[in-house]
């Protein structure tokens, strides 16, 4: 009874994320505080990290590239009412497709390689997925489960194929030989020098298609009313005669196949080879992601921007700063994932309420005999 | 209090003389903009039944949630007993000896009748002296009142009237001089529910006040002293009883005339559409729930099932639209057959000319979070016409929403709004315009009026007997048996998963279809499971 008045649109989709980012920003600012450092002073080191030079724009934009990969591929999954925690794992598969694809055709032009090395990743990482999707939908084990136990297997196969199988014999770190600079995606600091060098490729293209086609998939398509009507009422899904079993598998393969994108931007593109332990928790920053952005492309979008903002300006405050350390970055970074994920409807009573005061002084200004008693 | 002095033969307002059991003085309760409960002044006596009626979101439950604790109200005054009271919450309301008995029961399964009845007024730590005390009492009250239970029996071995006799009990136990029923009879059989209100006159007679809400007039008429009339949000008359009628009092509900009664021409029976055969089905624990059903329906009759709910009925009804498959038996459909289920089994059916009403709307019927238009291609969203590949048309969907909406007459006339802000009988105009307007040659319909209100019953029940009179065939699955007499051209009773008789609706009494109901076997008609027209 207590949502009987729904809150306007604005709301729910701006005014809510931004009031909760700023709470995150205040107590992290307190933090700053403690330590001696002026919090104001921090933000503007933080946001001219980010924004304020070529070099620092160029690391935001890969930065936020990786999210809007593992941040889009959580919200499909949750459109389908899955939570899909595997997207780490699944990157990192995807990241075994591209490069055994890149250094097969090493030496082809990029602009020929690229959509190989795409399908490639993207067939990996739809598979890793695919396992759990059919674990849930054949044997009825939950997915959360199953594909945190498929990061784990992930973790451990990729140590064993990058160091026994695929570390070249003259290289010591453990990494893949490196992909023919013909073939790597193409940094885009190539045709943009302001960017100086920095890893942001061709992938960030890729990327806003990926928001767009995220868009019409689950909108504009019979497969995303299908998926969407299991997500909100899977007894729905099955009286009007859909397979919620082939629409599980079907929907983790397309989620892992969005994380698997990653690899277009690390392994393909930035790195240039496959790294040990190359995804360094995107796949989990994802999650956030997806949950900020209310899994529309849109919020997606501009919180993979946040993130990305986070991540560069970040690292920048810890350099300028030395009272601030990477860990109290990374304590920041929690701060919002808290408020903006597990926390996020700690604020919505309070705005309702308001909102109800609002509405009823309004009324009540109109007709003031009202509240007399008999 | 100045109430209009009436010409009826028993005073529905008590004179200041009279002793209250209960007032309410000028009660407000707002949910944001919706005004649930609008200067409300009720004053029951003590020792009266007194009925509350509305529709749906008339604001009964919102008053009775007030009168218990769960909501406080914004203004207005609570007096019980003479004397101003506030109630916070439940233990409140008990202290003041208000209980109540809700529609759902809330009793722990696997305890025994005496542990819920004491549960949560146990006397002390040791649980011994609280027993012996509950088990004398229980006694005595059983006594007084008729309601006999077997006190070591574990709930959920007890039948649903029973389990309604321990609500009762608990609430007395603690001492409730007021009870409040809500929609109590919802899951009785008639004899079930003629217990009840025996048990319901006994307790007046000892002086209890008791407050009745539900939404079937009859049984307002057969039981209360006085009666309120609810219509959004306001109390809109409080009548005696006796100088009222069932027509007068869904005047007052709908706020315009209603008929309470379905005109139908005598039905024309066609070929056999729908024949089923010995089916045999399993819900999802294994348990068998229709143990050998056979039945056929016509084009241009409509077949009732009657019985009480969870006697195979939901079973049926997914077994017939694909979506449960059967242990054994066929199910033709046009001659077909199309017993063989997968996943994708009810869409099948339905490009082949069946169409589902399901029994649960919320549960089943509808996506309560997607928009009104989404909701109107459920099911039939592969359709070429809603998109070519891959992609969804969305502007023609829109388009059959907008037919659906003008044709239903639903409201509010909206596309775009989210389904969960429509009211029950608006949602479920949404599920029987989507499943009619696709002009199926069988029609299987469950609970067609479950929680729609009086306005919107008239007009679904219209909608099926025209569906009848354009030749489909059509199979009604309902716990209300007034809808199934109202409706049907044949009657066949399902008790625990067998059809246990049939009836002519224009001959069948009540007592009758209530024994085959509650189990008791006709001559002769449990073994003839087939029902012949």
């Amino acid at each position: 009874m207590s949502s009987a008045m729904p809150l306007p649109r604005w709301v729910d989709v701006a005014l809510l994320p931004v009031l909760n980012v700023t709470l995150a920003f205040l107590i992290g600012g307190v933090v700053v505080m403690i330590v001696g450092e002026n919090p104001i002073e921090a933000v503007r080191i933080m946001l001219y990290g980010a924004f304020g030079y070529g070099y620092g724009f160029g690391f935001t934009l890969y930065y936020t590239t990786n999210f809007i990969f593992a941040g889009l591929a959580v919200a499909v999954a949750y459109h389908g009412g899955l939570f899909n925690i595997g997207g780490e794992g699944q990157a990192y598969v995807g990241g075994l497709g591209a490069i055994l694809v890149a250094l097969a055709v090493g030496g082809l032009h990029w602009a020929f390689a690229l959509p190989l090395i795409m399908i490639s990743a993207a067939l990996f990482a739809g598979v890793w997925a695919f396992i759990p999707g059919y674990l849930q939908a054949k044997r009825g084990s939950h997915v959360v489960i199953t594909t945190i136990m498929m990061n784990f297997i992930a973790t451990s196969m990729m140590s064993y194929i990058i160091s026994r199988i695929l570390k070249p014999a003259n290289v010591n770190s453990d990494e893949s030989a490196r992909i023919d600079p013909l073939t790597r995606v193409p940094f885009l600091s190539e045709w943009v020098p302001l960017l100086k060098n920095t890893p942001v490729n061709i992938s960030f293209f890729i990327a806003l298609l990926a928001l767009v086609g995220v868009y019409w998939l689950i909108w504009h398509t019979k497969f995303g009313y299908a998926l969407r009507t299991m997500g909100h009422n899977g007894t729905a899904a099955h009286y009007a005669g859909m397979s919620n079993a082939r629409l599980i598998m079907i929907t983790m393969a397309i989620s892992g196949a969005l994380a698997g994108m990653v690899a277009i931007n690390d392994t393909a593109g930035a790195h240039g080879r496959l790294l040990l332990g190359y995804v360094a928790g995107t796949g989990f920053v994802g999650i956030a992601v997806a949950f900020m952005g209310k899994a529309h492309p849109i919020g997606v979008g501009l919180s993979a921007l946040l993130f990305g903002v986070l991540y560069q300006g970040g690292q920048e405050l810890a350099f300028t700063m030395p009272a601030i350390t990477r860990e109290m970055i990374v304590t920041i970074q929690a701060l919002v994932i808290l408020f903006t994920g597990a926390m996020s409807n700690m604020l919505r009573r309070p705005v309702e309420l308001a909102f109800m005061a609002a509405q009823s002084g309004a009324e009540r200004s109109g007709s003031p005999a009202e509240e007399k008693r008999a | 209090m100045d109430a209009v002095q009436s010409d009826h033969t028993r005073r529905p307002v008590p004179a200041a003389g009279e002793s209250l059991a209960i007032e309410l003085r000028k009660i407000n309760k707002r949910f944001g903009p919706v005004h649930a409960n609008k200067d409300i002044d009720l004053a029951v006596a003590r020792g009266t039944i007194h009925g509350i009626v509305g529709e749906n979101g008339a604001g009964k439950s919102t008053l009775m949630s007030i009168l218990y604790g769960f909501y406080h109200a914004d203004s207005g005054e609570i007096v019980v007993g003479g004397a101003p009271v506030t109630i916070h919450n439940s233990s409140d309301a008990l202290r003041l000896g208000i209980g109540m008995v809700h529609q759902h029961f809330m009793l722990v399964d696997n305890f025994t009748v005496l542990e819920n009845v004491i549960l949560g007024a146990e006397d002390s730590a040791l649980l011994k002296p609280s027993v012996d005390k509950a088990r004398r009492e229980l006694q005595r009250l059983a006594d007084d009142y008729g309601l006999n239970v077997p006190v070591d029996a574990v709930i959920e071995d007890l039948s649903v009237g029973q389990q309604q006799r321990v609500e009762i009990l608990k609430a007395l136990y603690r001492g409730a001089d007021i009870l409040i029923l809500d929609e109590p009879t919802g899951v009785l059989t008639p004899a079930e529910a003629d217990h009840l209100f025996r048990v319901l006159r006994t307790l007046r007679e000892e002086g209890k006040t008791i407050i009745l809400i539900t939404h079937k007039l009859r049984e307002i008429m057969a039981i209360t002293d006085t009666v309120s009339v609810m219509r959004q949000g306001q109390i809109v008359e409080t009548l005696a009883t006796a100088s009222t009628s069932p027509e007068q009092l869904a005047e007052l509900m709908v706020g315009r005339r209603v008929l309470l009664r379905v005109h139908k021409e005598e039905a024309k029976p066609g070929a056999v559409l729908l024949d089923v055969k010995d089916l045999v089905v399993a819900d999802d624990l294994g348990t068998e729930r229709l143990k050998g059903v056979s039945l056929h329906v016509r084009a241009g009759e409509i077949l009732g099932i009657a019985g009480v709910a969870g006697n195979g009925q939901s079973e049926l009804l997914e077994a017939l639209s694909g979506m449960r498959a059967a242990k054994s038996g066929t199910i033709r459909l046009n001659g077909e057959d199309v017993t063989a289920v997968n996943d994708e089994s009810a869409a099948l059916l339905r490009h082949k000319g069946l169409a589902h009403v399901p029994e649960d709307r919320i549960r089943m019927g509808l996506v309560t979070n997607f928009y009104e238009w989404e909701n109107a291609i459920l099911g039939y969203h592969d359709l070429p016409k809603y998109g070519k590949g891959l992609s969804l048309d969305v502007k023609a969907a829109r388009a059959e929403a907008q037919r659906h909406i003008e044709k239903f007459d639903i409201r509010p006339a909206n596309t775009d709004l989210k389904t969960a802000n429509f009211s029950g009988g608006n949602q479920q105009k949404i599920v029987l315009a989507r499943e009619m307007e696709r002009d199926p040659d069988v029609l299987i319909v469950g609970q067609p009026t479950r929680g729609v209100d009086i306005g919107a019953i008239e007009f679904i029940h219209n909608q099926i007997i025209k569906m009848r009179d354009a030749g489909k065939a059509i199979l009604l699955v309902s716990v209300e048996l007034d809808e199934i007499r109202a409706l049907s051209d044949r009657i066949v009773v399902l008790f625990d998963g067998h059809i246990v008789g049939e009836a002519d609706p224009r001959t069948a009494d009540e007592g009758e279809l209530g024994l085959l109901m509650a189990g008791v076997s006709q001559k002769g008609a449990a073994q003839s499971s087939e029902a012949n027209p």
